[in-house]
């Protein structure tokens, strides 16, 4: 993990915005309305979560997470090493074959209820984490993260006694242990998502954080030891890559999970490639937002806003590709800069930011260097004017128009606040250049005709299609990829399937 | 100068759609915006500025009207300093009376006009009322459409209604009211709201008061964002007035964050943005008391007029 303490901000000179003549940043604006952070403890050193109990790694290795809205660091936080991915798989295995693997599965899921019970009980807790950790404003981690995880424990609670209706005629079984490989974006609701179906079927759980936002997934841990689960159900390996790496490959796992990126997702199919080991994985995309003449405008900017500047942009499903019909292109785009420029860009703990830290020097570099790229490729760049903090990792709510299906920004994941901008005449050259990509995670559709909406959610290859809206989230509705946005699907009844057998 | 074009009918059917979803959603976004200490005392002071204090009921006497107006120029004098409200809103047979009782200030005199609040008279009738409200002093009209016709697809006949009215008005200032809790459909706001503004509107208005639903921010937002394109388009700001239903100070103040968020600062002053409401101001007033004490006192100590 890159830990610089540069002071790096994304303020390379640019088209800023033009004397607005509106002039959001001048007369009244909201007074500083930070959430308090009294009620959450961080403490200086954190351990690694195996059999139900906290310990330190067998080789004492160590690193710090960061408060990205300062560069601060938070804690320091156990690394975990081949020999723990051992211990911590051992431990899942004798859980697995011990009291979790005997226990009836009415009982097992109310466990999982409960689970998403005491998250909503110490809700504020965990968003106030979330945001410290990750950079996340507050508005998002409380409203969306932290809910939604809840939700997806009650949700995957209910199956728990019911996967023979699930599966009609069919047997499904646990698979065993199941490694479970997450990302920075989403630290706890992506927890949530693997814990909850792999609980609900039976599995036990060896989970990896990412190495920049640790805290929640450790809180979690606490907070299943509170729910009284058997030692060793759930273990909770932070790290970084060689981690993950080691967890992946010890031949102890029977399924992995992943959420990340589509290099590292490649590494992974290389590694399981001729073992038994099955797995799903969730990776990058390039999603198109296509927006018709004929759409509510107003509403469809909102949704623009909503697709690529949620959680920083951060967000592997984000609308990061606008299409937009050619005879409204320039009102879409007049619109969505001053939509743009009321963005309050800042404190993630402050109750009224829409967008808060970028995750951590070396993602902020990352989107440097886009934004130089795009650049050199000739693109006109729109950065709104909010003034940034003065120290931590940020970057401004950027638009590159002008830009062609052949540019890197319009062909490759950026994963920041950064939406390329291209025009369309027909459905048809809407549907060829929201295909053209080597992934199909998501997309967007924005028009009155209900017919058109049809006629391109069938078209756009990609797991989840949004219709006049964007980043809508349920445990109830399957999540995946098409073609590199990986395989496999999380959510609703087909996310079971993963954490299953159903032979014999 | 040029003279300017004589307004024409737009053609509505090129109105930009609204999503009701989308817009109830951003709706609720300005309603989580924290507004606190200096900013909220800022804004409790703009939304008393901006009331447009109204009494319009059938029980209505010059007394009445003249309490009215005592309480638009002093409207807590406990707390020195405070703005007074930007106009009082009567009847037609109510103006003479408030414009005496307001004469030499800065308060307006406004009337609403044309058959308030059905508007089912024909258009001399019309006419006649909003020439009576001028004559005897009304700054501000606050007209009614006739929203049988616009519903019937005769769009004409109420783009000439407001054009005539808004030629009688002469300098007075037209305030629209589209009734829009009888609109049905946000698409309906939004078309009905570009249709006043091109027959001339200064203001447009939600509601009477007397129909339910009456404001709600989904339907303001949708009008504010009418008002936005329209300025994009001829480079006029027309002015906004929510009236009905707003009646405590964190409701106003959530209507002003959308205004502020919306359309930004120039459209924050009583010129371009008014509350039509009765018992706002009290709840304004118990507010800013409460910043400067610390403390909320008993509504008794609010004058109710």
């Amino acid at each position: 993990m890159a830990r610089s303490d540069t002071r790096t901000r994304s303020d390379t000179p640019t088209r800023r915005a033009p004397a607005n003549p509106l002039a959001f940043q001048e007369g009244w604006s909201y007074a500083p309305a930070p959430e308090s952070t009294d009620h959450v403890a961080v403490r200086e050193r954190y351990g690694l979560f195996i059999g139900g109990d906290f310990t330190d790694p067998a080789q004492g290795g160590a690193f710090q997470t960061l408060n990205p809205a300062t560069g601060r660091p938070l804690a320091t936080v156990a690394e975990a090493s081949e020999e723990d991915v051992a211990r911590a798989v051992a431990a899942a295995r004798k859980a697995f074959k011990g009291p979790w693997g005997r226990m009836k599965p009415r009982e097992r899921a109310k466990y999982v209820y409960r689970i998403g019970r005491m998250l909503q009980e110490r809700a504020r807790e965990f968003a106030v984490l979330e945001s410290l950790d990750g950079g996340k404003p507050i508005r998002e981690s409380r409203d969306v993260d932290v809910p939604l995880a809840a939700a997806h424990f009650f949700y995957y609670a209910g199956w728990a006694d019911k996967l023979e209706y699930a599966f009609p005629g069919r047997t499904p079984r646990p698979l065993g242990v199941a490694a479970q490989v997450i990302p920075w974006n989403f630290p706890l609701l992506m927890a949530a998502w693997k814990l909850a179906p792999a609980l609900a079927c039976g599995n036990t759980v060896v989970l990896k954080p990412a190495e920049t936002t640790p805290l929640t997934a450790l809180r979690l841990a606490e907070l299943i030891r509170d729910a009284d689960l058997p030692p060793g159900v759930v273990n909770v390996l932070p790290g970084a890559g060689a981690t993950g790496a080691a967890l992946v490959r010890h031949p102890g796992v029977d399924k992995v999970a992943f959420t990340g990126s589509t290099a590292v997702g490649r590494g992974i199919m290389k590694a399981l490639a001729g073992t038994p080991k099955r797995y799903t994985l969730e990776l990058g995309g390039k999603a198109a937002n296509v927006v018709f003449e004929d759409a509510a405008l107003d509403q469809a900017v909102e949704g623009i806003v909503n697709g690529i500047f949620f959680n920083q942009g951060h967000v592997c499903c984000a609308g990061s590709r606008l299409l937009v019909q050619e005879g409204v292109a320039d009102e879409v785009v007049e619109k969505l800069k001053r939509r743009m420029d009321t963005l309050i860009v800042g404190d993630p703990l402050d109750k009224n930011t829409d967008i808060g830290a970028i995750n951590s020097a070396a993602q902020l570099e990352t989107i440097e260097r886009y934004l130089r790229i795009g650049r050199e490729e000739g693109a006109e760049v729109y950065q709104s004017g909010q003034p940034l903090p003065g120290e931590g990792y940020w970057c401004r709510p950027t638009l590159f128009s002008g830009v062609s299906q052949s540019d890197r920004v319009v062909q490759e994941e950026i994963f920041g606040p950064v939406l390329a901008i291209q025009t369309f005449r027909t459905p048809d050259e809407a549907l060829e250049k929201a295909n053209n990509t080597p992934y199909g995670l998501s997309g967007g559709v924005w028009t009155d005709k209900g017919a058109k909406v049809f006629r391109m959610t069938r078209g756009i290859r990609a797991g989840v299609v949004w219709a006049n809206t964007f980043n809508k989230f349920d445990p109830t509705a399957p999540f995946g990829g098409y073609k590199e946005s990986g395989m496999g699907r999380e959510g609703g009844l087909h996310g079971l399937a993963p954490y299953l057998t159903l032979e014999g | 100068m040029a003279a300017p074009a004589p307004p024409a009918l737009p053609d509505l059917t090129r109105v930009t759609r609204v999503d009701e979803v989308g817009v109830t959603e951003r709706a609720a976004r300005f309603q989580a915006r924290s507004v606190k200490k200096a900013s909220k005392v800022a804004a409790l002071r703009t939304v008393l500025s901006m009331i447009d204090l109204t009494t319009l009921e059938g029980q209505d006497t010059p007394g009445k009207v003249r309490q009215l107006c005592r309480k638009a120029l002093h409207l807590h004098d406990a707390l020195p300093g405070l703005p007074h409200v930007a106009a009082v809103c009567v009847y037609p047979t109510m103006v003479a009376v408030a414009r005496r009782a307001l004469a030499g200030t800065d308060v307006k005199v406004a009337s609403v006009a044309t058959a308030f609040p059905a508007g089912m008279s024909p258009l001399e009738v019309k006419l006649a009322d909003t020439r009576r409200a001028v004559e005897a002093g009304a700054d501000e009209v606050d007209m009614v459409i006739s929203r049988g016709e616009f519903l019937r697809g005769e769009y004409g006949y109420v783009f000439d209604e407001i054009a005539a009215v808004k030629e009688v008005c002469g300098a007075a200032h037209l305030k629209v009211i589209l009734e829009t809790g009888e609109l049905g459909s946000l698409d309906r706001v939004r078309q009905a709201s570009v249709l006043a503004m091109h027959a001339g509107a200064d203001f447009i208005k939600t509601s009477t008061g007397k129909i339910q639903p009456a404001a709600t921010m989904p339907v303001v937002l949708v009008m504010l964002q009418a008002i936005l394109d329209h300025y994009r388009e001829t480079g006029r700001r027309v002015g906004m007035k929510p009236a009905g239903g707003i009646s405590n100070a964190k409701l106003a103040i959530h209507y002003l964050v959308m205004l502020h968020e919306t359309l930004g600062p120039p459209w924050m002053t009583p010129g371009l943005f008014r509350f039509g409401a009765s018992s706002l101001a009290n709840d304004v007033l118990m507010q800013l008391q409460k910043e400067a004490t610390g403390r909320y006192q008993s509504p008794d100590y609010f004058s109710r007029d």
